[in-house]
Formats: C-alpha cells, structure tokens, sequence
C-alpha cells in the first residue's frame, strides 16, 4: 500500500492547457467552507481521483448557487448569483455538473433551465451509484460488516427531486446492516435546516427540529448515522452531541463511507 | 304532475343559487394572479386518475385512507343514481335508467352496498371527530365553526346514506308486496325488508316517496351549502389535482419580472434600452390575497382542513408557530373578505388589512423550512410551500424586511459569493494535501 498525491484538478488550469474535463465537480460553499463538509468534498474528491475520472472543480471561481437567497425570499440575489454562475459554466463549456450538496443539485437541475442554463446535473449518489452497479468500485465489505446504518433523507433529494432508491443502494453495497427510521423516504422528517433556517434561530417553539430527528435515528440503535448533505450534516452531529452519544455513534456522508470501503 | 312541477321548480332553484355562487367564485378567481399554462394535458388525467379517482395519496394513512376512498367511491356509484333521481322526478317515471338492464343491477347493487359502507365509515369519523382526541383535528385555526363544519357535513352525508338505504328498501318491500319485478339488485336493503314487514302496499309507497323525496332534497340543499363550507373540496379537489403544479416539489417558479430587472442591471448596453410596454410596477412576492395565483386560491377552495399538511411539518411538530393549514385557510378567509370589497368599491378599495400581518404572521413564515412534507403529504396536491416563499420575497424585496442572520447571508453572498463571511481565497483549501492510497 502506497500512498499518493493528489492534486484536484481546477477548472482554469486545464482550460489553459487546452483540455476540457468530461465533468464539472461543483463543491458548494459547505464544501469549501465548512470544516465538517470539507472532509466530504476531499472523500469525494479522493474517490473520483482513484477512478481517474476526468473532472475539474472551479475552485475560486465557484460562487453561491443562490438558493439560501431564494428560499429566504431574495430573488433578484438569487437572480444575481445564477446568471453569474450561468456565464462562468458558459465560458467553460459546461455540460455535466456532479454536486455533493443537494440544495446545489435540485436549484441547477430544476431552477437555472428557467434562466437558460441547461445541464445534465448528477447526484454524487447517483453518481456512486452508477458506478458500483458499473462494478467500478471495488468495496472491501469486511468494513462495514455488522456496522448498522441507518440513513437520513435529505428533503431536497428526497421529496424535492424523488431521489431514495439509490442512496440506499450505495449504503447496501457497504455490506453494512441497514435500518430504517420510522419517518423514512417519503415520510422522512426534514433536519431543520432548509429554506435558510441553516442560517438563523429557530422561531419559539417547544423543541429543535434537529432533537425530533436525532431521536429517530437513535431509536434505531444504529452505529453509523449516514447522510448527504452538508446541512443535514450539521444538524445531526448537532443532535448527536445534544445527547452525548457522538462517542459511540459516528454520522458520515454517503461519500466519506464509501472512501472509507475503498480503503483510500 | 303536480310533484313534477315541485321537482322542476326545486332542481331550477338549486341551479340557480349554484350559478349565483359560481358566478361569484368566478369573479374572484378574476382577482388572482397567472400561475402556470395549463398543458400536458395527459400527464394531468394520469395523473388525476391516480391522485384523485386511485385516492393514492390518502393512502399514506392507510386507515383514514381506506375509509375516505370507500366514501368517495361510494360517491360515485351512488351519483350515477342520483342523476336518474332527477330524471325520475322531472318526467314522472319511476327507475328510468333500467333500460340498461344488467349494467343497472351492478349500478344499483354497488350503490346499496356502498350507501351502508359508507354509512359506517362517516360514523368512524364521526366517532373520532366526537370521542377521540385526534391531534390533527386541533391547532390555533381550528375554531368552532371548524369543527361544526365538519360535523354537519358528516351528518348530511349519514343522512343521505339513511334515506337512500330506507328508499331501496322500501321499493323492493312494495314491489314485493303488490308482486311486480324489481328492477336492480339490492343486497342490503333486501334483508331489511323486516323493518317495513306490517305495512300495506299503499303505506309502503308513502314510505318510498318520503325517502324519495328526502334523499334528493338534502343533495340539493347539500350541493348549495357545500360551497360555503370547507366541504367544498368534494367540488373542487379533482379539479384542483387535475391542475396540480406538475413541476418537482424541490422547483420555485421563476421570477421572470425580476429576471428581467437583472438583466438590465447586468448588461450595461440594455440599460438605456426603452422598456418594452408600459406596464405599471408589479408588486415583488405576495402581501395580500389578491396577489395570489389563481392556483394559490383553487388550493385554498380545495382544502378540506385535513390537518396532514400540519401534522407533518417540522415546524409545527416542534411547537413553532407555522401551521401549512393555516396558511390555506386564511387566504380562503382574505379573499372572502377582500373580494368582497374589491368586487364592491373596485381595484382601489382597501381596508387597512393584509394576508401577511394580519392573517399570517412573519414569525410564521420564517417557520418554513421548505422541506415540502406539507406538501408531498397534501391528498390533493396542495403547494403551500410555494406561497409561503412568495410572502417572503414581499417581505424581503419590497420591505428589505428579514430576520438579522438572514441579512447577513444576503450580504455575504453579494460581497464573498457565500452565505458564509469567508474571503473566495480560502475556496481550495479543503483540496491541500489529499492523499490516496493505492494497493
């Protein structure tokens, strides 16, 4: 076992050069800012670099999608930011867009087509996904052998893009156990952190949305609490340290456990 | 000939005051908003056949769920002889649509069956509305006409159930008694001839006309008192799934006013670029009823105050005081209101009231966080996520008006390109020193 390098590939510099990556890795703002999201966008980054897939990060040309704007009311910010990001992805041609935060793929899949920026956007989970029914990731499934997962649907694969199936799928290859919350798919219960609040204080109320949740997938008696998306992130490591339980229980994103099957 | 005549005049009065209230409905829908072109026109009767007719989202309850679409089944059968009711009445004949023959029998069969299932279903709900503490059934916007609107309608629908049953089974006890045919076939009402046993043929006509009549003058009076109560979604839920946004439940439409706006500000070449008609300023986002779409107010006619939408918001569930119902319920209440005076004094008339502030409260729409379980839960293809992002955005773009956090991410995503205040320098810097191993 050696250990490599390895340098992630950006945008500008191989335009350049004259290459055009197949794929545009768009990071997000937790991605590059947040120190928990950062060590999923590197797992993530560390898994398409060992694929040696061709793809390339904006780096500091990557700006905010505008969707904590939108959804706290701010359309022309909104407007602003998506018409930049719309001219950026022109300048380098850009077609396919792979994200690793779900409010950044339901806005350029669902929302930029309205202001003229058509891409094939793609989940990483669907992403992951695609490659291990591929048979391209080779899971060492010693790993997760007897380690119980339990998954949180983030609301805007979930319910806003009907993305269930294939996180899922991603988790089973861990050969993992896999247990479901009792408000799952469809049905799940939204971390608290949409539509801006990720941002603020929650309104009075008599709990934290983050403590109703944390209290389902306890109840679940899972090891590892597996999720995708940045916010979703936050809120049950939150809820994780509200209870005192992080010690015995560790939350991942899907990406951070598929490196770890890797091994790399 | 003389019950013709009351028929007549009895069906001519109901469609009368019906017209009257469409006619008013229509007249406020005028006041509304575009929402979307309605196209995809068979996308919209799959999925109306699924949604609607399939019942699919009730489901999602499978109790409540079997109950309601056995009711709303029912409906449907026993509509088909409703409507021979009323051709019955209007020419004097008695059972017109039997020259269907066998098709009559399961018509009629499936009705008699239905009317006692539903019967017993209306008194489940009744039995939970009256002894049973469901929480749903609660919330700051349930007040006492809530509840006694739905009483009432479950009381007129078990009524109607009563007659129709008391109706069938008196025909076929006369029809037994006086040994003429029976025409269809009545499985339950069959075997509750033995509650009519001791009475002539004559008393048992008079028995049947009373029913008779009964029966048909509640559905006329029930299609007219409907439309005033939250029991208008028997009207107006198809409709409204059948015009359901058909977009993911993830997507907000598009501003294209503001759109337009940026693009001017972007490009300095249109900026002095005449502006193409002279439209007056539109107002940014919704502050009042009449700002709504009219897919906004369809929603608000079509709830039926279900209380799913509530009972699964994160929001609601944790003691804040968002609830999805109530957005839905007092924009219906505003546009009652408001109509009613823009219909009166014109497009001027104000009362010093609006939706936002006076009906729906900022602390409740800041609540949301857009997860869309309201939504995705709606039996009927409610969006109120939608609306309640449209109140933001008069709350932000017209009034700059948001909680201070929110501020702040506003502007660091204007300064640094992140609702985070982090300089665009530190973006790579979680891509420093990555390793691989490799085997």
């Amino acid at each position: 076992m050696e250990t490599t390098k390895i340098a992630v590939p950006v945008m500008a510099d191989l335009f350049s050069r004259g290459e055009k990556p197949e794929y545009l890795f768009w990071v997000g703002c937790a991605g590059a800012y947040d120190d928990r999201y950062k060590k999923v966008a590197a797992a993530f980054a560390k898994i398409l670099s060992y694929l040696e897939v061709n793809y390339a990060v904006l780096g500091k040309e990557e700006s905010c999608t505008g969707d904590p704007a939108r959804r706290s009311g701010n359309e022309m910010l909104y407007q602003m930011q998506a018409l930049q990001n719309i001219e950026i992805f022109k300048a380098y041609e850009v077609k396919k867009i792979i994200t690793i935060c779900p409010h950044c793929y339901n806005i350029f899949k669902n929302e930029y087509p309205d202001l003229g920026g058509i891409y094939e956007v793609i989940s990483y989970v669907d992403f992951l996904d695609d490659l291990i029914s591929e048979g391209k990731l080779q899971i060492d499934p010693r790993v997760f052998t007897n380690v119980t997962i339990t998954y949180h649907d983030p609301c805007y694969l979930g319910r806003a893009n009907d993305i269930y199936e294939s996180p899922r799928r991603v988790l089973n290859s861990l050969s993992g156990k896999i247990v479901e919350m009792h408000r799952n798919k469809s049905f799940a219960l939204c971390c608290g952190a949409g539509g801006g609040q990720m941002f603020k204080e929650a309104e009075k109320g008599d709990k934290e949305v983050f403590i109703e949740r944390i209290e389902d997938a306890l109840k679940t008696d899972a090891k590892v609490i597996a999720t995708s998306c940045p916010f979703c992130m936050t809120m049950m490591t939150d809820g994780l340290k509200y209870k005192n339980r992080e010690e015995e229980i560790k939350n991942y994103d899907i990406a951070e456990l598929i490196a770890q099957a890797l091994g790399i | 000939m003389t019950s013709q005549i009351i028929f007549a005049a009895a069906l001519i009065l109901t469609f009368g005051v019906f017209g009257y209230t469409t006619w008013r409905y229509v007249r406020l829908f005028q006041l509304t908003k575009p929402a979307f072109p309605v196209r995809d026109i068979g996308k919209r009767i799959s999925l109306t056949l699924k949604v609607a007719l399939g019942q699919s989202k009730m489901f999602r309850k499978p109790f409540t769920g079997i109950m309601h679409a056995l009711v709303f089944w029912g409906f449907l059968v026993i509509l088909i002889g409703s409507i021979e009711m009323v051709i019955d009445g209007l020419f004097g004949i008695e059972r017109s649509l039997k020259v269907m023959g066998g098709f009559y029998d399961v018509v009629m069969a499936s009705g008699d069956i239905f009317s006692l299932i539903v019967a017993i279903a209306i008194l489940v709900f009744l039995g939970r509305r009256l002894f049973i503490h469901v929480k749903r059934f609660e919330g700051i916007e349930m007040k006492h006409m809530s509840h006694l609107d739905a009483k009432v309608a479950l009381g007129i629908i078990l009524l109607l159930m009563l007659t129709l049953l008391g109706l069938n089974t008196s025909y076929v006890a006369h029809q037994t008694a006086i040994n003429e045919p029976i025409h269809g076939i009545f499985p339950v009402s069959q075997h509750l001839t033995g509650l009519v046993s001791g009475l002539s043929p004559a008393a048992l006509h008079l028995h049947h006309q009373a029913h008779w009549w009964a029966h048909i003058l509640l559905i006329f009076f029930f299609a007219n008192l409907l439309p005033y109560s939250k029991h208008f979604h028997v009207f107006m839920s198809v409709p409204n799934v059948f015009l359901s946004r058909l977009d993911p439940l993830g997507k907000l439409p598009n501003m294209d006013s503001i759109t337009r706006e940026v693009k001017l500000m972007m490009d300095p070449a249109t900026a002095f670029a005449p502006v193409e008609g002279d439209a007056a300023p539109e107002r940014f986002g919704v502050l009042d009823a009449d700002d709504v779409t009219w897919k906004n107010y369809l929603d608000s006619l079509a709830c039926t105050e279900c209380g799913r939408c509530t009972s699964v918001c994160p929001a609601a569930i944790t003691g804040k005081k968002l609830s999805p119902r109530k957005i839905m319920m007092d924009l219906r209440a505003r546009m009652r209101e408001k109509g009613r005076g823009l219909l009166k004094s014109g497009k001027d008339f104000s009362d010093n009231k609006s939706l936002l502030r006076d009906y729906i409260s900022e602390e409740e729409l800041w609540a949301c966080t857009t997860c869309n379980a309201c939504a995705m839960e709606c039996p009927i293809n409610i969006n109120h996520p939608t609306l309640i992002v449209d109140m933001r955005r008069y709350l932000v773009m017209e009034e700059g008006s948001a909680p201070g956090e929110l501020k702040a991410v506003f502007n660091n995503i204007e300064n640094n390109g992140a609702p985070w205040q982090y300089s665009v320098e530190d973006r790579l810097l979680w891509a420093k020193d990555l390793e691989i191993k490799k085997s």
